[in-house]
């Protein structure tokens, strides 16, 4: 997990965050949800912080971070990249895409790169089958995605970073 | 305003009723060349996709710009542009319809908006370049009802998808919404809502089938004064989208069919769990609720019949396994999603103990519809012990990709070839995939099973959410059983042993397949494997998890043995197996292939054939992508 201190303004925000769902165990998965929007990932100093608010043990916070696939320990860039490994995008060819994106990025899956611009993840089914092989780039999604073209699509957003 | 009475719902109905009159592709007179206001139509509706796969096509900006040009051309009063869920028809999407002129126009781009709008609406002639060619005759069709993609289908679930605006819940009132669960309050007991529902034979639409009105029974048998009722919206397999299209495209059918069961088992609450990767389903599903909670359709008192219902919403994280339905409650109680073994049922214990009724999206949709044509109407439909329809989400080397509604018993060969129009690119078709990472892929020789849940299953897949996946000859099989595999391995909830370390096995023989390394014996030892993990897992997902395996040594065992004799890939996808040739023949000598060889394997005077040194070559490919002669292939 990263080393990072927490500033006031979050512990405040985690704080309430809990009291919102009246420090009740049972919301857990939804103050994770609202924190993860709010922070941008669970370090482990931020998971404590929610055992201590919620009056349960931190493991339990941990297992259920681990356990979902939508929380994350770790930042992600400042342009998430999402490659979709549906079975509709895997059948036309997603393999391929992946492994360009690796090869561009020069990350593997779950990282981030150095200057934090990109992180790599992979979902299952983004619902644009029709558009098979997809790509999600900051939440735009690109169809009929071509390993050609990749590294012209990820240059048009390091620009703009 | 509260709706009180039937009259109050009635009265919506009516207002309502000529807008959606118009909507009607059977009462609508779509003859003649002339269209648009120049026929003299008082009022044209423009019906956008507003589902996840067009909105990714830039179908909102499509919207935006008609909508300015009606303002800029003043017809903007006699014109209405609405956002609506999914047509189904996505490989031709952004698709735009123009009513009352039933005109279905297919993969419009946001510059094509100003002339639809010029030349359609005003101008009075159809955009022909925008129109569906039938790829059979070459003509292009102008209304769906006359494509092959929509002739066979039989939208009940999907009715309203497409139809009407998702966002406006006076629209599905027009459509006859909430008039079932009126007539099941006013004139209903709780048993004869139960009993409508067991009549109609409706089976669950998730996976399993289990029968819907013995669900029912069972939870309104447990006594309790907190009961549950829980629409699972965890959507997980990889390749279905039918769920969230219904959320996307009709969520107030969801909320009136919970409202119904909550009545019938005598719950008070209900809970839809839904992914949190569904943004727009949530969003859709959130103005559904509070909207009906304004005109009193949920709430305290609904109908002045002294029932009160309420639903909120649980957001899902990411597990497959969340589908089951005790992994399903656990997550809800904010626990990591494992399953527990049933009994006890969550029909008798379920969300925080309390008796829990737990149903899937589309078996949710098809409720309203069976109370309003009646469950005799719904059982004529389908095969003996499968009722009604099902949607399947049509995917993969298909030519229509999109979202489909068909009678149970239609068979595999009327999907892929008629509605799916074939297989992409004139190849040959493989396997079909049903019942997503617990299913299995059937072949040529399966094609005209009459598709029902006992068909499929007797056939070694199983009919699951829905997800249709269609393969041709560039797939190895041996890939796919090894992507879903990975699927599973990577979701397995970890709880027991046999689905937690025998995937894990049984995946690793895989890769070593597909690394040119494995023996007759791997295959045998992954047969022993997948029955141990069949027999002693836990839940459905463990117990399902080897079929795609099973399924394909089964009926693609030739493939296997490839593989593992002779170490060939016949679909050229295991590079282990494959190498790049260069043809003597073709080769000119140009040196541009050595040139760019990253590893300098590629040797040969210049002018001469050159030949690649396999000790040196690491397969990148580069070499036959710079060849500009074709003189390089893999085999």
């Amino acid at each position: 997990m990263e080393n990072m201190k927490l500033s006031c303004a979050a512990i405040a925000k985690v704080k309430e965050i809990c009291e919102n769902h009246n420090n009740d165990a049972g919301e857990l998965i939804n103050v994770l949800h609202e924190t993860q929007n709010t922070l941008g990932y669970l370090p482990r100093e931020v998971q404590e912080l929610v055992a201590k608010n919620l009056n349960i043990p931190v493991n339990r916070v941990n297992g259920v971070v681990s356990f979902y696939a939508f929380f994350t320990e770790k930042p992600k860039g400042k342009h998430p990249i999402s490659i979709c490994l549906g079975t509709a995008c895997y059948v036309r060819g997603s393999d391929k895409v992946l492994e360009e994106v690796k090869k561009v990025l020069g990350i593997e899956v779950g990282e981030t790169t150095p200057d934090g611009v990109f992180s790599l993840d992979c979902l299952r089914c983004v619902g644009a089958c029709g558009l098979a092989p997809v790509m999600t780039i900051s939440g735009k999604v690109f169809g009929n995605v071509d390993p050609k073209n990749i590294r012209k699509i990820i240059e048009s957003f390091e620009a703009e970073a | 305003m509260k709706i009180k009475s039937l009259q109050d719902l009635e009265k919506i109905k009516t207002e309502n009723a000529t807008r959606l009159e118009l909507r009607n592709e059977d009462t609508l007179d779509t003859g003649g060349e002339t269209c648009g206001l120049e026929k003299g139509t008082e009022h044209i509706q423009v019906l956008t996709c507003g589902g996840t796969g067009c909105k990714a096509s830039e179908s909102e900006a499509i919207a935006k710009k008609m909508q300015e040009c009606l303002e800029q051309f003043g017809v903007a009063d006699k014109v209405e542009i609405i956002t609506t869920g999914c047509f189904g028809f996505c490989e031709k999407g952004p698709i735009v319809k123009v009513m009352p002129d039933n005109t279905f126009y297919t993969k419009v781009k946001p510059e094509d908006a100003v002339e639809i709008i010029k030349e359609h609406v005003i101008g009075g002639r159809r955009v022909q370049r925008l129109l569906y060619v039938d790829p059979e005759t070459g003509s292009s069709v102008s209304d769906s009802r006359h494509m092959n993609f929509y002739r066979k289908q039989v939208r009940i679930a999907l009715r309203n998808c497409g139809l009407i605006d998702p966002e406006n819940i006076d629209e599905y009132i027009a459509r006859n919404g909430y008039s079932a669960l009126a007539d099941c309050l006013l004139h209903k007991t709780p048993a004869e809502v139960i009993d409508v529902v067991k009549r109609s034979g409706l089976r669950g639409r998730g996976g399993a089938g289990f029968p819907t009105g013995n669900k029912w029974e069972f939870a309104s048998k447990s006594k309790s004064d907190i009961k549950y009722v829980v629409c699972n919206a965890d959507e997980g397999d990889p390749g279905a989208f039918m769920d969230r299209s219904i959320m996307e495209g009709d969520p107030n059918s969801i909320i009136e069919a919970m409202a119904i069961c909550g009545y019938a088992i005598g719950a008070q609450y209900g809970l839809i769990y839904v992914r949190a990767e569904y943004p727009l389903a949530i969003h859709r599903l959130q103005t559904a609720i509070s909207q009906a909670h304004e005109l009193g359709l949920l709430g305290e008192d609904i109908l002045g019949t002294g029932f009160n219902f309420d639903i909120t919403i649980r957001y899902g994280a990411g597990a497959f396994v969340c589908g089951e339905e005790t992994a399903l409650i656990h997550s809800m109680e904010g626990k990591r999603g494992e399953p527990t073994l049933k009994p006890p049922f969550p029909a008798v214990e379920g969300y925080k103990k309390y008796p829990t009724n737990v149903n899937n999206v589309e078996t949710w949709a098809n409720i309203p519809v069976i109370f309003q044509n009646g469950p005799e109407w719904f059982a004529s439909i389908g095969t003996e012990k499968s009722k009604g329809t099902k949607v399947f989400a049509l995917a993969g080397k298909i030519n229509n990709v999109g979202l489909i509604e068909v009678p149970m018993g239609t068979t595999l060969r009327e999907v892929i070839y008629e509605i799916g129009g074939g297989i992409k690119d004139g190849k040959k078709f493989k396997a079909v995939q049903t019942g997503g990472p617990s299913g299995g892929c059937l072949t040529e020789k399966h094609l005209d099973i009459h598709i029902d849940y006992e068909s499929l299953g007797a056939a070694g897949s199983m009919m699951g959410s829905g997800g249709m996946i269609v393969m041709d000859e560039d797939n190895c099989m041996v890939q796919v059983a090894r992507f879903y595999l990975g699927f599973i391995v990577e979701e397995s909830c970890g709880k027991c042993a046999p689905c937690r370390i025998g995937n894990k096995r049984m995946l690793e023989i895989l890769d070593k397949i597909v690394a040119g390394k494995g023996t007759v014996e791997d295959l045998d030892k992954l047969e022993e494997l997948a029955q141990v993990i069949k027999d002693a897992s836990l839940c459905g997902l463990g117990q399902t998890s080897p079929n795609p395996v099973l399924s394909t040594l089964a009926n693609f065992r030739d493939e296997y043995m490839e593989h593992v004799v002779e170490k060939k890939c016949r679909a050229k996808q295991c590079m282990s197996m494959l190498n790049y040739t260069i043809n003597s023949k073709n080769c000119v000598g140009c040196h541009l292939c050595a040139k760019n060889c990253p590893v300098d394997a590629i040797v040969g005077e210049l002018r001469q054939p050159h030949t690649i040194d396999y000790q040196k070559c690491i397969k990148c490919g580069t070499c036959m992508n710079n060849c500009r002669l074709h003189a390089i292939s893999l085999k």
